[in-house]
Order: C-alpha cells, then structure tokens, then sequence
C-alpha cells in the first residue's frame, strides 16, 4: 500500500501532463507484479468490490476521536477522506502489524461480504500511516480523484513500454487486473495479449483541420461531405450480448448511457457522434454536458436529457471486418446495415451533396443551427485507418465568431506558467458596468504571454488570492465557436471553445462589445 | 497582634491583561511580544510578528537581539538588553526567567513570577530535535500560555528525515529540474539545510538573496550550514538539478524564472493538508514545521501540569476544548481580555 500511496500523493500534486506520465512510468518500472497491476486498474477504475459509503466511515471514525475535535477538523480540511487520514489515532508501531500490500487490500475486499468491510477497513486504518489511510480510503470510496484518466494511465505505460497507444487500447478491454500478461508484454517478455475481442474498442480514425491552402490541391469530385455535428465521437461495440460505448480514447461511457446501450441488441461496430436530441432535433452541446463525466445517471436526466447517436461509419458487421473496404463502400454497407436494423436512439449522418469547393463553402457559412460544427471531408477511397492519417479525412469548421472584450481578471497558471497571469476572465459591456461573459487561456504566443503578464501586475486594482483584478483598459478580441444560455455564469450566457484571437493593445476599452451583441449570436 | 501579612496571592488575570498594544505585565510595567511601540518589551524571538520595531527598551536572548538588530537595524529598539537562558531579572514586582522553546535560534519562553504564582508564556515552539536551537524545556507553572498554530488533531508533523527523503527521492526522479523550497527565512531556512546535511546531501545548496544574512547569522553561533551559493547570480545551468532554497513569496514568482523548469516544494506544517499546498501551487510538499503539532501541544499541556491554559494565536477552540475534557481550566486568550475589561 505504501508505495501505491506515495504514488497516489505525487499525482495529487504533480500539475503537468508529462510530469504525471513520469511519475506512472517510473511507478510501474520499480513496482512488481500484481501490486502494479491492481494499482493500475483502481486508475483506469475498472476495479470491482464493495465500496464503503461515506456515513459507514464517518462511524469508523465517531468510535476513535472526540465528535467536537472531528467536527472542528473536517470544517477546517473539507475534505473526508482526507480528514480521517489525518485524524486517525496513530497506534504505537508494533513489530506483527506490517501494513497492507494494495494487492492483498484488494484481494481481501474482492473476496469480502459487505457486511465484513468496514471491519477490515478499520483493521487496515491501524497499521497504515497518514497517506496510506489517504489512499485506501479513496481505494474503497471509488474515486481516487488524482487527475489521472484511464487514457493517460495507458498513454504512461505505452511510454514506458515504447508500443503505440492504439495497439495497447486495442487488447485493453480483453484484458483484467492485475494485468500480468500485459506487463509481460511491456517489458517484451512475450507477446501481446490477444484481443479477445468481443465487444472490444478498436482505435478511431480521426482527421486533420483542412487550411485554405489545402483546398487548391484537392478533387472535389473525390470527396464525400457531412456534416460535423457537435456532440461527442463515440464507438458502439455490441458482440454476442456485450455492449460497449467507447469514447474517441477508448474510455467506457456505457453505464452512463443505458439509453444508448439499451437499444443495441445487435453484432456490429460502428462509429457516430453522440447527442442530445428531442424528437430527432439536435440539443446544444451544452445539453450534452449534463450527461458527461458521470459514472452513472437518472432516469429524471435520461428524460431531460435524451441521448442520441447520430451514425457516421461502420467497422464490423457481425464478425466481418469492413476496415479495408474503400468509405463509400462502408457507407453503403452502413445504409443496408440501418435499413435491417432499424436501432433506436440512433439515426444516420446524412450525406452533404455539393458541386465545387464555393458551393460547399457557402453551404458551410450558412449552417448556424444547434449542433453542426462545421463539415467533415472523407475521400470516397479511404480505408478506415486507425489513428490520424493526413489526407483522407479533413474536418472543415465553419469560421469562429468573434467579439471585442475586456479583460477583467487574471489567474497564475499551473506548471511551467505558474509564475505567470496567464487565465483571463473577460467581460462586455452592460450599460455603463462589465459583466463577464467567459475564461481563455491560450490563443497567444509566449512572447504575448509576457507582454500580458506585466500589463496584469502594473495595472491590478485588487488581489482575491491568486486573482488579481485589473482596472478595465485591455481590449481582448476573442473567438469562440458558439454561445449558449445558462445559469452558471452572472450574464446568461456561456462561450463554447473561447480563445484570445488578438490582443487589442490599440483599442480603447470603452469601445469593446455590449452584452446585447453576444445575444444575438446565441442560436437554438 | 496579627502576624506580618506573607506575599497575597494575587490571581494571574489580575495582573497579566490584554490590552490593545499586546499581553501586558502590569506589576512589571512591560509587555511581551507587543503588537506596537511600547516603553518596555520582552521578546520571545525574532519572527517579525513577534519582534516589531520601535520599542524603546527590548529584554530578549543574546541570539533574539542579534537577529532583531539584523532585521530591524535602527529600529531594532532604544536599549537593548540580552538576558541568558536560565538566568534571571527583576523587573518591578516581578521575576523574569527565558527559557529554550526549541522554536528558532534564540527563541524563549517567559516565565513570569509574582505574588506566589508563575505564569509561562510559551511563545512559539515545537518539541522535536531541531540543530539550530536549544531545545523546549517544560517548567511546571500555575498558569501556560501557549500557542495553537497547529490546535487541531489533524496536525500531525511526520518525522522530519521522511520529509527530507521525499525531497532526495524527487531529485533522482528528476535530475535534470532544479528543486526550489519555499521556506521562512528565519529558523526554517537553517533547519532544513541542516536536515539535509544530516540526510547525507553535501552538494552546495543555492539561496535566494534574502535567505543569505540570516545563513551567516546562524554560522556566527557556531550552526554549521555547508556549502552555500547565491542563487541569483549562478548562470541557469548550474542551476539545473541543483537545491534552491527561497522564501514561500518568491518560489511561485517572477523570481524563479531563473530556474530550470523547478519542482516546486514547500517545507510547512500547513503542507499536511492536501488542499492548502494545492492551493499554493505547491508540486511537493514537505511537512516541516518549527510550530508544535497537536500531540506536542497536548504532551506539553501534560509536561507543565498548569491547571490553566491561555491559548493564544491560532486554532484556540479544539485546544480548549481539549484542555476542558482534561480538567483543566481553559480559555481562548482574547476572552480572558474582554473579562477583565467587563470587570473594570
């Protein structure tokens, strides 16, 4: 448990992407088999026991420590797991009372009956130290909460086991803890672990942004156009019973769309974006936030919020791999396959006729509705290539909207822009007063990111911690990619995708945008 | 004919009062650790909210007075008067003696007599071994003042060479960063040098300029520090997998620019909160205190045997709290003021 633990404690801290891959990398690296295996599935969360409830160690804790001391502590910490680790009595060491290994922790819980649990946590509270209290109680709560996704665990271990990621997401979902033909595998110790697919992720396609200057040197005539739709790229997997919906990275979101997965009672595997939608009229993707990052959900949020899956491709029909065959062959297959089947909650992406690059540029510029995020460009020939080959697949977004802001507020920055002002919150005019209207980060060059830094320190008017307020005499211009209403921020409305486009060093503040003008770019 | 009256027995909050200047002494005249300028004042050591500049008669250890002249130069106060620990000094009606509170170079806990009561009044201090100063020495007392930076039972300081190991352990992790400790420069600064000496690290260790004086001072009572670089002036590479040390303000700032892309560290009682060091930006946070965690706060309330305790600054409640389950009389300083004010 210890060295889990410590793990657990650098990943809580560690700010920076990289940093988080080293610290996994090095941990596997000097970890043996299982402890490392079963570290790893209580990152990528695929670990299965008991869970204890919060109330059930609010016990634990109520028979060991003075209720007013608890109170004063968890009021002054916030956090309960982490009250408990520290305000655990401390046992003088014993010489028989070795702490737990994570591997016999989890061997134990998966063996357990509920009602057996809490015991054996209390038992494992006394013989571990602070952190390892810490980590067990995230372990047994479900949520270790360490700003590491099940993508970035297999993103670490490709590093250290020098493979493509798509190779290692491709065995991953016939894989299972403690993972031990894997780490052979990683350490080329044998061969990779055979998919096993039933239900498994095969790595997506993705596509590149088209420039302008790409157009000149390609066929109309060979490409096919659809639309983009603004939800998310999701897999559908169903295979002798097993459903499985996969993110673009091969994370699972199947138990938080059983209203997706319900309806599919069939053998394929196909590619789409996944929506919210009413009455086969697509919602903002503000509506589709609802539902994501959630492990579970409602049948009051299935209600309001109804998934949708809108179809773009497909890769297996039954157990026949289409990979190979050229997009408008699949596409064909796709129609056939959809005509049969006639699932649910799904429907088909709709092929874009076009005639020459203007038309479609002009067809593309007058889409604003609720869900289209511009138009995607596949040429008729392309295979399905996992991964993002340049050339066969193009995504066109229409053109950002933009407007004249002022920035209000300035945040330091994590890692390497810890010492600079480097998140802006921006704001528009109402009446003679700003309101903020939304929060960038990038969109400028270090070099700008200089210039900003020292414009935020001499010209701050008041410090709330780390966010400094600035008197209102910088214009920012920034692009966006849609607007939304809602109730999160103090003007109604919400920016999708929000980014400094130029810093208006020349412009008087006074001249930046009025709220009523973002209004009327709101759409649906 | 009666006997001559012996010494009455005058109550402590009869003559140790609250007032807006600080805790005032009055039989002695003088007031420890005044928050302004006062005619006399006895200093417990030199952190800077405890010695304010402009007083006009300062009693404090040898060491105490020399860190204040550094600091505070003119300022540091019209006379200034070294008192050893162990000795003692009449001060008008009262019996002053300074005693180690094993806190920072210097740094004391007063013990005060006066009609047949004694009163500590702790300052600041912890328990555990530190190089750089004489260690906290429990005088059994009728009434402990003491303080509660750390008066919550989630406070507890883990052993010190663990911190630093974690520190040497990042440092083999990521040899090619430097590691930048934000500390106090008075007391931490010196302690965590030594921690790392003792941890078997003797490669120069780099300092932010106003870490630098206060390094010297301790070297000038006999603390031995090592090897130690300005870090302002070394060129970047040098700087690369080096050991930085800078106070808590700089090491998130402009300052440390300089520095090649550093893991922040941060050697601090408060880093024992996952939340606190995350607020502050802090990659690796060493729990190194020179405060008492609450089972020091709660051993010493033990050690002295005061059947009352002030507690002063800090997290008064649990301690209180504490104190009351234990039969002792216990209350939160502040209150004790407004008592004595109530009562004309």
């Amino acid at each position: 448990m210890n060295r889990f633990a410590d793990l657990i404690d650098a990943l809580v801290f560690m700010p920076s992407r990289n940093g988080k891959i080293r610290l996994l990398a090095d941990f596997f690296a000097t970890t043996p088999d299982p402890e490392r295996g079963w570290a790893l599935a209580s990152l990528t969360e695929t670990l299965v026991f008991h869970e204890a409830k919060p109330a059930a160690i609010r016990q634990l804790v109520a028979a060991r420590v003075d209720p007013e001391l608890f109170a004063l502590s968890y009021d002054y910490v916030g956090d309960l797991a982490e009250t408990v680790a520290l305000i655990w009595p401390e046992r003088p060491e014993r010489a028989n009372s070795l702490p737990p290994s994570l591997s016999e922790v989890v061997d134990t819980l998966r063996a357990a009956k509920r009602s057996q649990v809490m015991e054996l946590v209390e038992g494992w509270l006394d013989t571990l130290d602070a952190s390892g209290r810490f980590a067990l109680l995230k372990l047994i709560t479900g949520s270790l909460r360490v700003g590491v996704s099940a993508r970035l665990a297999k993103t670490a271990l490709a590093e250290w086991g020098k493979v493509e990621v798509g190779a290692l997401e491709e065995c991953w979902h016939g894989l299972t803890p403690p993972y031990v033909d894997l780490f052979a595998w990683l350490e080329g110790r044998a061969e990779r672990p055979s998919a096993g697919h039933g239900a498994g992720f095969r790595p997506l396609m993705l596509s590149h942004p088209l420039e302008e200057e790409d157009m000149a040197g390609l066929d109309p005539a060979e490409y096919s156009a659809e639309w983009k739709w603004d939800g998310i790229r999701v897999q559908l997997a169903a295979k002798g019973g097993e459903r499985r919906i996969y993110s673009r990275t091969g994370d699972e979101l199947s138990a938080a769309f059983p209203d997706i997965a319900d309806h599919m009672s069939f053998d394929a595997v196909l590619d789409g974006e996944l929506l919210v939608a009413r009455d086969g009229v697509v919602a903002s993707f503000n509506d589709l936030q609802q539902r994501l990052n959630r492990k579970t959900v409602t049948a009051k949020m299935i209600q309001e919020f109804p998934a949708w899956v809108r179809l773009y491709d497909i890769l297996f029909d039954g157990d026949e791999d289409l990979r190979a065959l050229p997009f408008m062959e699949r596409r064909a297959r796709l129609e056939r396959w959809y005509e049969a089947v006639r699932p649910r909650r799904m429907d088909l992406s709709p092929l874009v006729p076009f005639d020459g690059w203007e038309p479609l540029k002009s067809l593309r510029e007058g889409a604003r509705e609720n869900g289209i995020e511009g138009l995607m460009l596949k040429r008729r020939d392309s295979a399905y290539t996992a991964g993002r080959p340049k050339g066969p697949w193009f995504k066109w977004k229409r053109g950002a909207l933009t407007l004249d802001t002022v920035l209000m507020y300035a945040q330091r920055g994590h890692g390497k822009r810890s010492s600079y002002y480097s998140d802006f919150t921006f704001g528009v005019w109402r009446g003679d007063e700003l309101v903020p209207v939304g929060k960038a980060y990038f969109g400028f060059t270090d070099a700008e990111l200089v210039e900003l830094d020292r414009w935020v320190r001499n010209r701050t008017v008041r410090k709330y911690g780390p966010v400094r307020e600035v008197e209102p005499g910088l214009v920012l211009e920034v692009a966006f990619d849609s607007v939304h209403p809602s109730n999160r921020h103090k003007s109604g409305l919400a920016m999708r995708f929000p980014r400094v486009h130029r810093i208006r060093w020349d412009k008087p503040a006074g001249e930046a945008d009025r709220l009523e003008t973002l209004q009327r770019m709101v759409v649906g | 004919m009666p006997a001559a009256p012996l010494a009455k027995h005058v109550p402590p909050e009869r003559w140790i009062k609250v007032c807006p200047e600080g805790l005032f002494v009055e039989p002695g005249g003088f007031y420890v650790d005044p928050l302004r300028p006062v005619e006399r004042a006895v200093i417990t050591h030199g952190h800077s909210d405890h010695a304010r500049p402009g007083h006009g008669h300062v009693l404090a250890t040898p060491g105490t007075l020399a860190i204040m002249r550094q600091r505070l130069g003119e300022g540091a106060g019209g006379t200034m008067q070294p008192l050893d620990y162990g000795e003692t000094l009449r001060i008008g009606e009262v019996t002053v003696r300074l005693v180690p509170a094993g806190h920072v170079l210097g740094s004391a806990q007063v013990v005060l007599e006066h009609a047949g009561s004694r009163v500590v009044v702790s300052g600041d201090y912890k328990r555990r071994f530190d190089r750089t100063c004489a260690p906290f020495e429990p005088v059994p007392c009728d009434v402990f003042i003491t303080e509660a930076t750390f008066g919550l039972p989630v406070f507890r300081h883990p052993p010190d060479l663990g911190e630093v190991n974690k520190l040497l352990h990042s440092m083999a992790v990521f040899p090619e960063r430097s590691h930048v400790v934000g500390v106090y420069a008075l007391g931490k600064c010196q302690r965590v040098i030594t921690l790392l000496r003792a941890a078997g690290y003797d490669r120069p260790i780099y300092l932010h300029g106003a870490l630098e004086p206060i390094c010297t001072l301790y070297e000038r009572f006999g603390v031995e520090l090592g090897a130690l670089r300005p870090a302002t002036v070394a060129a970047k590479d040098d700087l690369k997998g080096a050991l930085v040390l800078a106070p808590p303000a700089a090491v998130a700032d402009r300052w440390a620019r300089r520095l090649a892309d550093p893991v922040v560290a941060m050697a601090s009682g408060w880093m024992r909160v996952r939340q606190r060091a995350r607020q502050r930006g802090v990659e690796l946070p060493l729990v190194i205190s020179d405060h008492a965690d609450w089972d020091e706060l709660t051993q010493t309330l033990e050690d002295v045997g005061a059947p009352e305790v002030w507690v002063t600054h800090g997290r008064e409640e649990a301690l209180v709290h504490h104190a009351t389950q234990r039969g002792i009389r216990a209350r939160a300083l502040a209150l004790v003021g407004f008592e004595e004010e109530d009562a004309g």
